[in-house]
């Protein structure tokens, strides 16, 4: 069975909630869209306070080349814009809409019925994809249209769909494959057309069978698109990992996938694109796991930008009292939330409700040089090494040690038998690393 | 005697006085010369290579101050203004009056005034945890307490209190290197003037949120109501972005900002109590009232 070779580790998988059907979860009274949801330069607002918004309707506008539109995911009025408390645990801007009803913009097909026939050219496309805000649902939230957008002089053979769903506990991406698995692969043709490659391949892990047999059926109507099992293993669900697992091809240090031809997007991606292209939906609700083991009904909701996490937690039956932790993503690279009333963004992929006694950190000891960090690195990296390097601010050697190429997967902490903070001190290396090639860059 | 011995001995020697003449050849063309100043100008430095003048260490400050023969420009922070005039002299060269200054903490975000809210359970790095979160206080400019101030103080004269979990600066041991001020990723630190008797009066916040959200978070926050604006009869204070901001320049040490404000975000350090004898006879009618 494929799989990428270097590195890797396999969690415990955790998948409480990979039978619960996705459940549409009620309105919330309140949303709130933060303007910036996706990676590059932050989005501008065109609403004002006030203002009476439909459903589907833009409210923040990417106007640099790496940026996504953001659109209203209820209807109603706009009563504020103020900061409110994101992810990240800082205040950012966001719209403040009160909810009343549910007008959908007209423009929008609201039907249930699935719209195979692709008519729109490639230019189109992608213009749809970038009106209607859609990004990389994974959780990294590129911008999707841009992907699309193969540089000159560069062609794109593969396109890779990402159904790996490594993270432990996170079911989103399997639930979408098994319940709408039409619409994903039509989201999956219009990807092809607009790169113009013939060849689609869907990579899932073999812990997810049914998933496996659903589409291996299903692929047989839509040409060109094949699915790929993989050997369960994290961090498949990674770029650079899936394109080796699949392709057998290494995406050379600091290069884009496009470089050797690919182009990788997410399940949950595809089917937005269905839904941009074919039905004129912009991005206003994704499918969330929440999922703890103390958790009363781990569930997969389908949610509208903006609702507050504590609304999720709710519907999944409350938070528990044991709770230590509630994680925005999956354990392996989620990060822990500072409150409850922070709204889901398109890049949240699931919640993780962690009991107190298995969320605390080990206590940190002294590195014993047993190098099982590096054996387990997908990327061929040295995570002791550049941890301390970032410890010691030596961020120039850090660079010099291709600290740039850590796709921040966390098996080095993970197997870390001395619970020593590595990731911590990567990502704080990557960060200031990146910020020295800026201001290298200005001079 | 032994023949091979004294050909031993006269060939070790013939080769001995060849190189001997090679080397003198060599080492008059390429003598280094290097102007004696330098090490009279680097004798009268602390040599504890801070980095606090901006340059590598002592040697380069001192080949700088040779090279450039202006001392207007180039400062230790480290040595007093006695040493500094020694150097000048040394150079024959009048040397820049400065304010001693020393490094001031603004935040009093103490766990009584910003009590903890959640709990961080990562890397004990302000730097790492300032990128990952607002803090345990929730507060996004203020203090995070990890301590990557101390780690950067070559002097010793910074510690995290255990009470509070602030950084306290020694004002004997600070030397004003200015370590710290780039430590910290939230920029809490300043440099500011030591003030006559170590006397300074500064706004100890520098949360540029508006005032509700920031007194949420921090019972001693600076709320940017702008009293002291209005107090202030030397214009001192400036308010930007919801926080005023004391110019030590500016500022005469009247005191009568500290009484107006609400939150009590102004401090002021090493002042008698009130109503005894005021420290600045400048402002003696201005703080009899208060």
């Amino acid at each position: 069975m494929k799989t990428f070779k270097l590195g890797g580790v396999h969690p415990e998988e955790n998948k409480l909630s990979a039978g619960a059907a996705i459940e549409i979860l009620p309105l919330p009274e309140k949303v709130f869209i933060p303007v910036s949801q996706s990676l590059g330069a932050p989005s501008k607002l065109i609403v004002e306070k006030g203002a009476v918004v439909k459903t589907g309707q833009l409210i923040a506008k990417g106007e640099a080349f790496i940026s996504a539109n953001v659109h209203s995911s209820v209807s109603g009025k706009v009563s504020r814009i103020e900061e409110v408390t994101d992810t990240s645990g800082y205040r950012r801007t966001a719209v403040v809409i009160d909810v009343e009803g549910d007008e959908w913009d007209e423009q929008i097909d609201c039907s249930k019925e699935v719209k195979a026939e692709i008519t729109h050219s490639r230019e189109e496309i992608v213009r749809k994809i970038s009106e209607m805000g859609v990004v990389g649902l994974g959780g990294a939230t590129f911008p999707s249209h841009v992907k699309l957008m193969v540089p000159e002089g560069k062609k794109a053979e593969n396109l890779l769909i990402n159904g790996v769903e490594c993270e432990p506990y996170l079911t989103s991406d399997h639930r979408l494959m098994l319940e709408r698995s039409r619409e994903m692969l039509i989201g999956i043709q219009i990807l092809m057309k607009g790169l113009d490659v013939k060849k689609a391949y869907i990579g899932i892990e073999k812990n997810k069978p049914d998933a496996i047999d659903h589409l291996e059926k299903l692929v047989a109507e839509y040409p060109g698109i094949e699915v790929v099992p993989l050997k369960v293993k994290y961090p498949q669900g990674g770029e650079k990992q899936l394109i080796k697992a699949i392709t057998g091809r290494e995406v050379p240090s600091g290069k884009l996938p496009i470089e050797v031809g690919c182009v990788v997007n997410n399940v949950g991606t595809a089917l937005a694109v269905y839904e941009a292209v074919q039905k004129n939906k912009p991005l206003v609700e994704r499918v969330v796991t929440v999922t703890g083991k103390s958790l009363e009904k781990p569930s997969n909701l389908l949610v509208r930008i903006g609702t507050p996490v504590s609304k999720l937690i709710e519907f999944a039956g409350g938070l528990p009292a044991d709770t230590g932790k509630v994680i925005n993503g999956g354990p392996m690279m989620g990060k822990a939330l500072t409150s409850l009333e922070v709204p889901v963004v398109k890049g949240t992929s699931g919640l993780l409700i962690m009991p107190e006694k298995e969320s605390r950190r080990m206590p940190v000891v002294n590195c014993i040089r047993c190098a099982r960090c590096i054996s387990v690195c997908p990327m061929g990296l040295e995570p002791v090494l550049l941890a301390q390097l970032s410890e010691n601010q030596m961020f120039e050697t850090a660079e010099k040690e291709r600290i740039l190429d850590c796709i921040e997967c966390g098996s080095c902490h993970f197997t870390c038998p001395a619970g020593r903070p590595l990731l911590d001190y990567l990502r704080l290396g990557k960060n200031k690393v990146g910020i020295i090639i800026r201001n290298r860059g200005k001079k | 005697m032994d023949n091979t011995l004294l050909f031993a001995v006269i060939s070790l020697s013939a080769i001995g006085v060849i190189s001997a003449i090679i080397l003198y050849f060599v080492a008059q063309k390429f003598r280094v010369i290097e102007d004696p100043r330098i090490d009279i100008v680097a004798e009268l430095l602390p040599g504890a290579n801070c980095g606090g003048c901006g340059l590598a260490g002592c040697r380069a400050f001192a080949e700088e101050v040779v090279r450039t023969e202006d001392l207007s420009k180039l400062n230790c922070p480290v040595s007093s203004s006695e040493a500094m005039k020694q150097i000048a002299a040394a150079m024959g060269l009048e040397a820049a009056e400065k304010d001693p200054l020393i490094a001031v903490v603004r935040c009093n975000g103490s766990r009584a005034n910003a009590p903890q809210k959640v709990i961080y359970d990562s890397a004990g790095s302000c730097a790492f945890a300032h990128s990952l979160s607002s803090g345990e206080s929730g507060c996004p400019n203020g203090c995070l307490g990890y301590g990557d101030c101390v780690v950067s103080c070559k002097f010793d004269a910074i510690y995290i209190d255990a009470v509070t979990g602030l950084p306290v600066v020694s004002d004997e041991h600070c030397v004003a290197c200015g370590a710290c001020v780039t430590a910290c990723p939230r920029s809490i630190i300043e440099l500011r003037s030591k003030g006559k008797k170590d006397r300074r009066i500064y706004v100890s916040c520098v949360n540029t949120e508006k005032g509700g959200p920031a007194k949420k978070n921090c019972s001693v926050a600076c709320i940017g109501c702008g009293k002291c604006v209005k107090e202030c009869p030397y214009e001192a204070i400036t308010l930007v972005n919801n926080l005023a901001y004391i110019d030590y320049n500016k500022c005469r040490l009247c005191r009568k900002c500290e009484p107006v404000c609400p939150t009590g975000a102004i401090l002021e350090t090493n002042f008698p109590p009130r109503k005894e004898k005021p420290a600045e006879p400048a402002s003696v009618a201005d703080t009899a009232e208060a």
